[in-house]
């Protein structure tokens, strides 16, 4: 029960196709745990299998001891999707004001929420704009500031700094690590390798399956490198 | 309650929206003044023709709205024939006769509608005086607006919510805000009813505004209540709302949702009474049967033209009820797709 997320034997076909294969990941609290893949490798049919709105084949998730679905878990976890989940007619603020209402935040604190998330992706400014006419990394430091909005212990985030330029990117992640630092567990897929370094574990997906996991420098040392890169190619040259 | 959040939600997103706001409001409301205009032409002019009239009444006639001549019988006969005049009224034998050329419906209409009122002025004591009315062609018919009217009514409220309900929900599929709403504590009851909410007070709205618009300002033929017609377009507007969110499951863009139209929504209109079924075979005329469109509209045929109360169509009532029941379920049923819970 110590762990954050346990994701048992996970199998998953779409059809015919075989999207993962026999996944068993274990993530402890308090650390950035990185699902790193090449594009189609998994990681977003895994990322809703752990949070329960996709059933697997076979497989089971569990979150803080609680097996997936649950709607009482789910106020204690943060989702940002790989699309921005927004309704482009509404406000930042509005579209905060509505995931925080149905987020199961309660009602004094959702305002100071509100305002807190929207400054820590730099969008105070912005928060009157209609969000149709926001830019593409705009729309995504909003879908992480709904994500934040209901302060969970457990973020999961598709791709989360895409489009987003470096100092912000920069800023994001202090912010992701101060969350760390508060016993938050921040699960994050990417194929960004500077984003990757910055990750406490690893686990690396191809083609649904999980080819290795551990800490980054557990990972460089096993094939006796200091790049990450080195890891990736390494592994994804490998025949399967 | 969450479902109040989707409520209050969707209810900014209209505010936002104005085109789609104004689609479903004014869109009804332009369209059923087109038909009114078609189908109820009501200051038409008609030409009459008076065979052996009395004075006073030659006198009286010229002062209405109303083309007339005088002409003997043999002269009137070939000038109705020819599509001249579209009456002749003769006096024989102290008897009134008013003959209708009748192939046009609106025509014959006006001229009997002006012959009763000057009758019912020239005759104060309310004497017996009723004309003899042949047709040369046709016979009497209901006036098409006013016997589609009810029809049009339940069609057009039913369409418009279809489509926005149907369509809003189908954004939220693709944009990606329903998976995302489904990762947070909300049930799938939650969004249905946050939908239907949120929709309904529009629906109320847009109810509102047809049917005002079509008994006061174009006159539509109103026998009943208007809350008994609001009672049962608000149920028509549930079950279509209910039907548009379900098959926008089935439809992966907007486009697709559009080629819902001539599948779902046509043959609601063929067989919803618009057009006379009886003599169509009887199994075909029970297609009718499963669509929501048919109790709606038979419904409000009774209260707007039979004048019916509650007790005349509850049975219709509760049908179109056990469609939206259905529909919703089979909604709750399909989010499941997304998450079991």
């Amino acid at each position: 029960m110590n762990e954050a997320v346990q994701l048992t034997h996970i199998s998953h076909t779409f059809g015919r196709l075989q999207v993962l294969n026999d996944v068993s990941i274990t993530i402890a609290p308090g650390i950035i745990y990185g699902l790193l893949g090449p594009s189609g490798s998994g990681k977003t049919t895994l990322i809703k299998v752990l949070l329960g709105i996709l059933k697997p084949t076979l497989g089971q998730s569990i979150v803080q001891g609680t097996p997936m679905p649950s709607l009482e878990k789910m106020k204690h976890i943060g989702f940002m999707a790989q699309a921005d989940a927004l309704y482009p007619e509404l406000t930042a603020q509005e579209n905060m004001e509505y995931f925080a209402s149905i987020s199961g935040l309660e009602r004094p604190l959702i305002k100071t929420r509100i305002k807190v998330c929207l400054e820590t992706v730099d969008l105070t400014s912005a928060a009157k704009k209609k969000v149709s006419s926001f830019s593409g990394g705009m729309k995504r430091r909003l879908s992480l500031a709904a994500a934040l909005v209901h302060d969970p212990d457990i973020l999961v985030l598709d791709e989360p700094t895409v489009g987003i330029d470096p100092v912000l990117r920069e800023v994001i992640w202090k912010e992701f690590h101060r969350l760390t630092v508060e016993g938050r567990t921040i699960i994050v897929t990417t194929h960004v390798m500077d984003e990757a370094e910055k990750c406490d574990q690893l686990a690396l997906l191809r083609e649904g399956e999980v080819i290795v996991q551990g800490t980054v420098e557990d990972l460089k040392d096993a094939i006796k490198t200091d790049s990450l890169e080195e890891v990736f190619l390494h592994y994804g040259r490998a025949p399967s | 309650m969450k479902a109040a959040a989707v409520i209050h939600r969707i209810l900014r997103q209209f505010r936002r929206d104005k085109r789609a706001l104004a689609l479903m409001l004014l869109a009804p409301v332009l369209v059923i003044t087109l038909l009114w205009l078609v189908l109820d032409t009501e200051e038409y002019e008609p030409e009459i023709a008076l065979v052996n009239a009395p004075v006073e009444f030659t006198e009286a006639v010229e002062e209405e709205k109303a083309g007339v001549v005088s002409m003997n019988m043999t002269e009137a006969m070939a000038a109705l024939d020819a599509g001249e005049i579209d009456a002749a009224l003769s006096w024989r034998d102290a008897q009134l006769f008013l003959i209708l050329e009748g192939s046009d419906s609106t025509a014959s209409r006006a001229v009997t509608q002006l012959l009763q009122e000057m009758l019912y002025d020239m005759n104060p004591l309310q004497q017996e005086m009723t004309p003899e009315i042949l047709y040369l062609h046709g016979s009497e018919e209901l006036n098409l607006f006013d016997n589609t009217g009810p029809v049009l009514v339940g069609f057009f409220v039913f369409f418009f919510v279809f489509l926005v309900g149907g369509i809003s929900f189908l954004r939220e599929r693709i944009q990606g805000t329903l998976e995302k709403s489904l990762a947070s504590p909300l049930k799938r009851w939650e969004i249905i009813a946050g939908y239907l909410g949120g929709f309904g007070i529009f629906a109320v709205l847009q109810s509102i505004i047809i049917i005002s618009y079509s008994i006061y300002v174009l006159d539509m033929f109103m026998a009943g209540s208007f809350w008994n017609v609001l009672l049962i377009t608000l149920l028509l507007a549930l079950a279509a709302l209910s039907l548009g969110t379900l098959l926008s499951t089935f439809a992966g863009n907007e486009f697709q949702m559009i080629q819902f139209i001539p599948l779902v929504i046509v043959p609601q209109v063929f067989f919803s009474g618009i057009f006379n079924l009886e003599t169509m075979h009887p199994f075909l005329r029970g297609i009718g049967k499963i669509m929501p469109l048919t109790y709606g509209a038979e419904a409000l045929r009774g209260v707007m033209i039979r004048g019916e109360g509650p007790p005349d169509y509850w049975l219709q009532l509760a049908v179109l009820a056990g469609f939206s029941v259905l529909f919703i379920s089979l909604n709750i049923f399909a989010l499941k797709k997304h998450r079991r819970l």
